[in-house]
């Protein structure tokens, strides 16, 4: 019989309830049982709507079941009634914290389904902002898992960084959070003219907020005490359920999609794939603070010499014209009206693909299946917390009350991600 | 008409009593304002600074709106244990200021009141100096466990009973090194009365902070943990256990908790002052006048204790929490140990 995981979980199970017997015949006349804790849907520490049933035995975790459903929103299905470019906006809400980089890996999908080539000038800006997205994630979630475990401060310092990245977004996108910023071959505009300055100035920010950030952690006694050796993920574990990101990389794996499968560019850049050694909460802490440095070394040459030129491909099947244009010629009036008018729109020939990113929090894939209409037959999403999150009750069982804040923390949970 | 003796002696106690609430409770307020500034400021942030001049009159706001704030029993709570649990922790916290004294002896001149002779009398700045202090400070943060514990039950709700019982065993763990970590004070001084201890720190190198560091080390620490602020504020930590024993509490009740908690911190930097810094004893006595000296001193003693009080604010904003069984190792395993350890080297040098 082979091994799977759900056979090893099942397993543990059965062990803890024979366990539990025995400590149930032991003492007849005081019989304990174990405390069902709802943890979540309301909570401090969920960060959104999730849900947890905790079985506590003492202050000790038993067991934990993950809840999903309270924040579906049904994404998929919208985006089978929908055109390629309406969907953009859906993608925005599913991971909230890093919505450029779900943008850009939508687009990169349809992109392939569609043949298209995209301009050197939208590759950069892609890339940049895509960084950009993880450093405010990195952040926001370094932050939130120390605040969690009590760090009110290092989760501030974090935000304030952020804060300048957000405004950043704002210049770029016109939104700090609901970006929709990329188009199927192009983008929505052109970047600012000192957006390259913009990019330097919030790296530097990132950078000292990380610095200070580290200096409050990283060699603190309570915090390596509070992180090391919980919620510990050997790398085969990690393999077998499906991690990716950070969370695989701090177990020891090198996997990391812009350097095993690069795309936009991302083979031309020079960076390093930080990895962990031991796979608990201060490894993957130490790989997102590493990966944080990494991003700002590709923020940087991206920026640098940012090619000049249009943003948007020449292919007027699926890109929009430009504005002046449509004003003066024939032909840019007829594309536009066939690109925005109900019931037309870019059309990719009849087909599937998948479309992997490197995300902040792993690999975020979409799968899109074409009839050859205006609007996708299917589309799947591929969210990287979604798997990350199905480890949480194998690297909670038998730690403490107070480690699954750590843990939660840890892996970065988006719940707008959990369901689409 | 000469006022009995007697008589002016529990006026002047009264008197007291009444100044010193006063202290204790503006201090408490302005110690929530002085928390969200400092947290402020070592945060980059602003802090409020819109009621009033730099918001100095957001205590009094906080306070209107806990007043009008729904006072909400859960449905299946101990109505009884339930309204007394603020209660019990509240009081005890503030009893303990009534052996703190904060400054030494002061003459108050004759003088006529409502036609009412009152003669010169002399009174400590102390509401009373029992001969037991030291013992009724402990018994009295003893008690204040009640009020947590019982709050945490009495709410009929899962997650202020794990914080309940999260109290009960740390209060009591840490209670045996802060008592254990004095005993080498009190076999100094050989007396367990607050004037004797801080007669005995008459002169600035008498002070207990040389003579017993270690045990000013062991006795901040789980000072802070009888008091459950950050890094051991595992009984009320909001992402774990949402609000901890007082989660269901609201409004004047919850105020209460918040109050009991500020005092206790008061009073344990306080204390701090007392026991270690030379309580009201301040160096340079001699220069100042002898007008101003008793001035001098109070003013010492609080400033003293306001120091006590930015470290203890100090420490919340930068430090993670402990997780309930490394609390635990802490308590027994390292500081349990370093006091007893601290007992036997000061034995030791009191023979030599």
């Amino acid at each position: 019989m082979s091994t799977t995981p759900t056979d090893k979980l099942a397993e543990a199970d059965l062990e803890e309830i024979r366990n539990e017997r025995v400590t149930f015949e032991r003492t007849p006349d005081m019989p304990t049982e174990h405390m069902i804790l709802n943890f979540g849907p309301q909570h401090p520490a969920t960060h959104g709507t999730l849900h947890m049933v905790l079985e506590l035995d003492g202050e000790r975790v038993a067991g934990a079941t993950p809840h999903l459903g309270y924040l579906h929103t049904g994404f998929e299905k919208l985006g089978e009634y929908r055109s390629y470019n309406q969907f953009v906006t859906l993608t925005d809400r599913m991971n909230y914290l890093s919505p450029l980089c779900n943008n850009i890996g939508y687009s990169h999908a349809v992109e392939k389904l569609m043949d298209i080539e995209i301009t050197p000038r939208c590759r950069d800006i892609r890339v940049a902002l895509a960084e950009l997205s993880r450093l405010a994630d990195h952040l926001l979630c370094i932050g939130t898992a120390a605040l969690d475990i009590g760090a009110f401060t290092a989760f501030l310092y974090g935000f304030r960084a952020r804060e300048v990245l957000y405004d950043l977004f704002e210049a770029v996108c016109g939104t700090r959070l609901t970006t929709s910023y990329t188009r199927v071959g192009g983008l929505l505009r052109d970047v600012p003219d000192n957006f390259a300055e913009m990019a330097r100035e919030s790296v530097e920010e990132t950078l000292r907020a990380t610095a200070e950030i580290d200096r409050l952690l990283t060699h603190n006694r309570i915090w390596r005490d509070r992180t090391e050796g919980v919620g510990v993920l050997s790398a085969e574990d990690a393999v077998a359920w499906g991690a990716t990101g950070p969370v695989l990389r701090a177990s020891g794996v090198e996997w990391d999609i812009r350097k095993n499968e690069p795309y936009l560019g991302y083979e031309t850049y020079d960076f390093d794939i930080p990895i962990g050694r031991n796979g608990d909460a201060y490894d993957r802490y130490l790989v997102r603070m590493e990966e944080i440095r990494q991003s700002a070394k590709i923020v940087r040459q991206a920026v640098e010499d940012l090619p000049l030129g249009p943003v948007n491909a020449e292919e007027e099947h699926a890109v929009l014209p430009e504005k002046s244009e449509v004003y003066e010629s024939m032909e840019s009036l007829i594309y536009h009206f066939k690109m925005t008018m109900e019931g037309h729109g870019p059309t990719p020939p009849v087909g599937e693909v998948y479309a992997a990113t490197e995300a902040p929090n792993g690999e975020l894939g979409f799968f899109i299946v074409s009839d050859g209409s205006r609007e996708p037959y299917r589309i799947r999403v591929r969210p990287p917390s979604f798997v990350n999150f199905s480890l949480f009750p194998m690297l909670i069982r038998g730690h403490m009350l107070s480690d699954v804040v750590a843990v939660l923390g840890s892996l970065n949970v988006i719940a707008g991600e959990l369901d689409r | 008409m000469v006022v009995d003796p007697m008589i002016l002696e529990g006026a002047i106690a009264l008197v007291k009593i009444g100044i010193l609430l006063g202290v204790v409770f503006t201090s408490v307020a302005y110690l929530t304002f002085m928390e969200r500034r400092v947290s402020a400021l070592i945060q980059d942030r602003l802090g409020p600074n819109r009621v009033g001049p730099m918001g100095l009159l957001q205590p009094l706001a906080d306070g209107i709106k806990f007043m009008w704030k729904e006072e909400f029993i859960p449905a299946n709570a101990d109505r009884v244990l339930f309204a007394i649990a603020p209660v019990m922790i509240l009081v005890p916290a503030l009893l303990i200021f009534a052996v703190i004294p904060a400054g030494g002896e002061v003459t108050i001149p004759a003088f006529t009141l409502f036609g009412l002779q009152i003669q010169e009398t002399t009174t400590t700045l102390q509401i009373i100096d029992l001969n037991v202090g030291i013992l009724y400070v402990l018994g009295m943060t003893s008690i204040a466990v009640y009020g947590i514990a019982l709050g945490g039950w009495s709410a009929n709700n899962k997650f202020t009973l794990l914080g309940g019982i999260r109290s009960s065993a740390q209060m009591i763990s840490y209670e045996l090194s802060l008592g254990l970590s004095i005993v080498g004070i009190l076999m100094l001084t050989g007396s367990l009365q607050m004037s004797q201890i801080v007669a005995a720190q008459d002169g600035f190198l008498d002070w207990f902070i040389f003579r017993q560091p270690l045990a000013f080390l062991i006795f901040v620490i789980a000072a802070f943990a009888e008091n459950n602020r950050l890094p051991f504020d595992l009984v009320e930590c909001e992402q774990e256990l949402v609000g901890g024993f007082h989660t269901e509490y609201s409004s004047m009740r919850f105020s209460m908790f918040m109050i009991a908690e500020y005092a206790s911190m008061i009073a344990a930097s306080a204390l701090m002052a007392t026991l270690f810094f030379g309580g009201w004893h301040m160096p340079f006595e001699d220069l100042v006048g002898p007008g101003l000296v008793t001035l001098y001193q109070v003013a010492g003693f609080l400033l003293k204790t306001a120091f006590f009080l930015f470290v203890y604010i100090w420490v919340r904003w930068s430090l993670p929490r402990f997780r309930y069984d490394q609390l635990m190792a802490i308590g027994w395993k390292v500081l349990l140990p370093l006091a007893l350890l601290n007992v036997v080297i000061t034995g030791i040098w009191m023979l030599v």
